[in-house]
């Protein structure tokens, strides 16, 4: 049998597992996988900062619903993977993160670039591994891609020695993997589905709550079969946006601390709550106490973790969302539903008077107002983009004002909120998806944390287009202390900021920028035809505020509307 | 209410898979009152038993997210069920010539043994249920106990006493 080093099994086995490109950064510990895989046709994309390969891997994974794949070095280059791979976790995206080891004999050592990885990422890795012996390679990387893609998905780390990468090993492709103790439960219990049947028919004021799992399974046929023949309006939060189109007359809009007023009201006063792919996250539920309390509950999930964790629910089914979906459709061809369009014809009445007397709106007259700047964006692009974001203002007008119609078109850090994830996210949803139109909706402060990713971009020749709704602050934070901190803006102002025209021709991209309203639709479609990456650099009301908004504590029917 | 519960869990006898439980707890804020871990007959696989405590909700997601840990096999709760528990204590106890005698009738009484001895002191070894240990323990107080060691609980599901 012919041997392998541990280098060419990592690579062989990769492009076993369907890898074809790979976010990376070299170092001392991977310098042998480095140069072997300079003999192969894998693409790899080297980026400027750790952080920003995992981010590129994960906005990559989110677009095409495979798994992400980086490899970077120990110590140093390990450490700058965390905060990316927190965020996958946290959104439960698959990525496999490779990290460069020492060798086993210096391990514990404090040798130099040494640090205790697989340690440090135990609390947010699905799962991870230290290999030891070249012999367990192979089996480890079928069992992380496995492990990554299945169930929940969620990122999977392979910390390699130095060693095992350069020892050499019989290698046989590994067998299947079979674990006893991970069996993810796929299909749901019928008998409880049955009583989402029954609850159905007894509804009168039914809502589909749904989320990032609709996405991650890519149910979204199913959750549009259901909402449109049992006439049940959708709300998603901010990981679900995409999953049910965001252009339908059922649509809800995004519930939450930033939800429109009919979302949250909808929630308020439904008398039937079938969540789907969802956690019942704090910025949804406002106060628990006081979340959905007329509703009967039903939460579809793959992570039996996820169900009854923060909300006590009614029906809890273990499954992949759209396996449920879709049996739940069957189930109800083939009971009597009665005629549900008029069953829930007055609760419809509801919501759309709801939505005639709430709109979400913004007041525009000299200054150009960053919800401007996304609503036109919308227009000009039919919805038809993928649009990444950072986290913030940028990230809430743009769930707001774009409106998603497939999954894989939204992709925003949504559970840990990583300001610097929109741009090496747009550059891996880029090189995901080349012929589409990708954005990267910013403010003038997150841009500024990955904003070396803007080198990798014109590298590859990645023409992303970068928004930056430019309004002097750390908006947000900002907002938070205009209306909870007395407007002491304590530390939230740049009082410096670098000229963002210039700053994109100095990295070889396009720099562009608006200051009236009437600038903002030629920007953007210069921006939009122009063929290299682009910075269009939007100076905005310094000091407009997301509304709606709930407070953090307060139940999400109080809501500050202006 | 909280709840004293005894946890079975089977896991993978791997390293890092004990870091992997404590963690857990940790960073979720759960309490871990005593943890037990070997290896069982299957030598890949350990067995960890665990004493912690929270009300049903907490103990329910506690479950949860100790099986959904991919080194975690089996998570057993045994409160409530009909299950025998062991503890064993190790009591470095003062042992003054006037009280010697009375300490070995002591241990004597409860079954236990002695394991080491000096001139003035005994060091004793005692196994059984928590409410056995605390009662032998609060019965040497009096002499003065200069050291414990306890293992903290393990435990197993008692087997059908009869073909059903």
């Amino acid at each position: 049998m012919n041997k392998l080093t541990g280098a060419q099994i990592l690579l062989t086995m990769l492009k076993e597992e369907g890898v074809d490109t790979i976010f990376g950064y070299p170092g001392g510990v991977v310098l042998d996988i480095y140069d072997e895989l300079a003999r192969t046709d894998l693409r790899h994309i080297l980026v400027r900062h750790e952080q920003g390969a995992v981010h590129a891997a994960d906005g990559y994974a989110r677009v095409t619903g495979k798994v992400g794949v980086c490899l970077v070095t120990s110590g140093p280059g390990a450490t700058n993977t965390v905060t990316g791979i927190a965020t996958a976790y946290m959104d439960s995206i698959p990525i496999v993160v490779i990290t460069g080891q020492v060798p086993t004999r210096l391990i514990g050592n404090d040798a130099f670039q040494e640090v205790d990885i697989v340690g440090i990422t135990r609390p947010c890795t699905k799962h991870n591994y230290l290999v030891k012996d070249v012999k367990d390679l192979a089996k480890t990387i079928k069992e992380a891609f496995h492990i990554a893609r299945s169930g929940r998905p969620g990122p999977v780390l392979i910390d390699l020695p130095k060693d095992v990468s350069i020892a050499k090993t019989a290698f046989k492709l590994p067998d299947d993997v079979e674990l006893r103790s991970y069996n993810p439960t796929y299909v749901p219990n019928r008998k409880q589905l049955q009583k989402v049947v029954e609850l159905i028919q007894k509804a009168k004021q039914p809502i589909l709550f749904t989320g990032g799992g609709v996405i991650l399974s890519r149910a979204h046929k199913e959750l549009a079969e259901l909402a449109k023949k049992a006439h049940i309006p959708v709300t998603s939060t901010l990981m679900g946006l995409g999953g049910f189109p965001g252009t339908h007359p059922l649509w809800l809009g995004m519930p939450g601390m930033h939800g429109t007023y009919r979302a949250n009201m909808s929630i308020s006063e439904c008398d039937l709550m079938i969540a789907v792919g969802v956690r019942f996250d704090d910025r949804v539920t406002g106060k628990t106490d006081e979340f959905a309390t007329h509703a009967q509950i039903v939460q579809i999930d793959i992570d039996p973790t996820s169900i009854q964790k923060n909300v006590q629910v009614d029906v809890p089914i273990v499954g992949d969302c759209k396996i449920s979906l879709e049996i739940l459709n069957q189930m109800i061809d083939h009971a009597d539903m009665g005629d549900m369009a008029a069953a829930h014809r007055e609760w419809l009445e509801k919501i759309d008077n709801w939505k005639k007397t709430t709109k979400l709106a913004y007041d525009q007259k000299d200054v150009i107002k960053p919800q401007y700047v996304i609503e036109k964006l919308f227009e000009l692009t039919k919805g038809e983009a993928i649009i990444t974001t950072e986290v913030g203002q940028n990230q809430m007008w743009a769930a707001q004002y774009y409106h998603f119609t497939e999954p894989g078109r939204f992709v925003s850090s949504g559970g840990l909120g990583t300001m610097g994830f929109g741009l090496p996210a747009a550059v891996g949803a880029q090189v995901a998806a080349p012929d589409k139109l990708v954005v990267d909706i910013a403010g003038d402060g997150s841009i500024q944390m990955n904003i070396q990713e803007m080198a990798t971009a014109v590298q590859y020749h990645l023409p992303v287009k970068i928004v930056i709704l430019n309004n002097g602050f750390l908006g947000m934070v900002r907002q938070w202390q205009q209306l909870f901190y007395n407007r002491c803006y304590s530390s939230t102002k740049f009082v410096h900021a670098p000229d963002f025209v210039k700053l994109a021709e100095a990295y070889g991209a396009v720099g562009l920028r608006a200051t009236k309203p009437e600038e903002v639709e030629t920007v953007l479609k210069q921006g939009i035809a122009c063929d290299n990456a682009v910075i269009m650099d939007f100076v905005v009301e310094p000091e407009e505020c997301v509304y709606p908004m709930v407070p953090a504590g307060a139940p999400i029917s109080k809501m500050l509307l202006v | 209410m909280p709840k004293k519960h005894i946890l079975s869990i089977l896991v993978d006898n791997e390293p890092g898979v004990l870091s992997r439980i404590a963690g857990l707890f940790s960073g979720r804020g759960y309490n871990i009152e005593s943890l037990c871990v070997a290896e069982t007959n299957e030598p890949q696989v350990s067995r960890l038993t665990m004493v912690t405590d929270g009300d049903t909700l907490i103990l329910e997601q506690i479950k949860k997210q100790l099986n959904k840990l991919i080194n975690v096999i089996k998570v057993s709760d045994l409160t409530d069920q009909d299950f025998v528990e062991r503890e064993l204590v190790l009591v470095k106890v003062t042992a003054k010539t006037e009280n010697r005698a009375e300490i070995l009738r002591i241990i004597d009484i409860f079954r236990g043994q002695v394991v080491d001895v000096g001139l003035e002191h005994y060091t004793l070894s005692i196994t059984g249920d928590a409410e056995k240990i605390t009662a032998i323990l609060n019965l040497l107080k009096p002499f003065g106990i200069r050291e414990i060691a306890r293992t903290g609980c393990i435990a197993m599901f008692r087997e059908t006493k009869h073909k059903s």
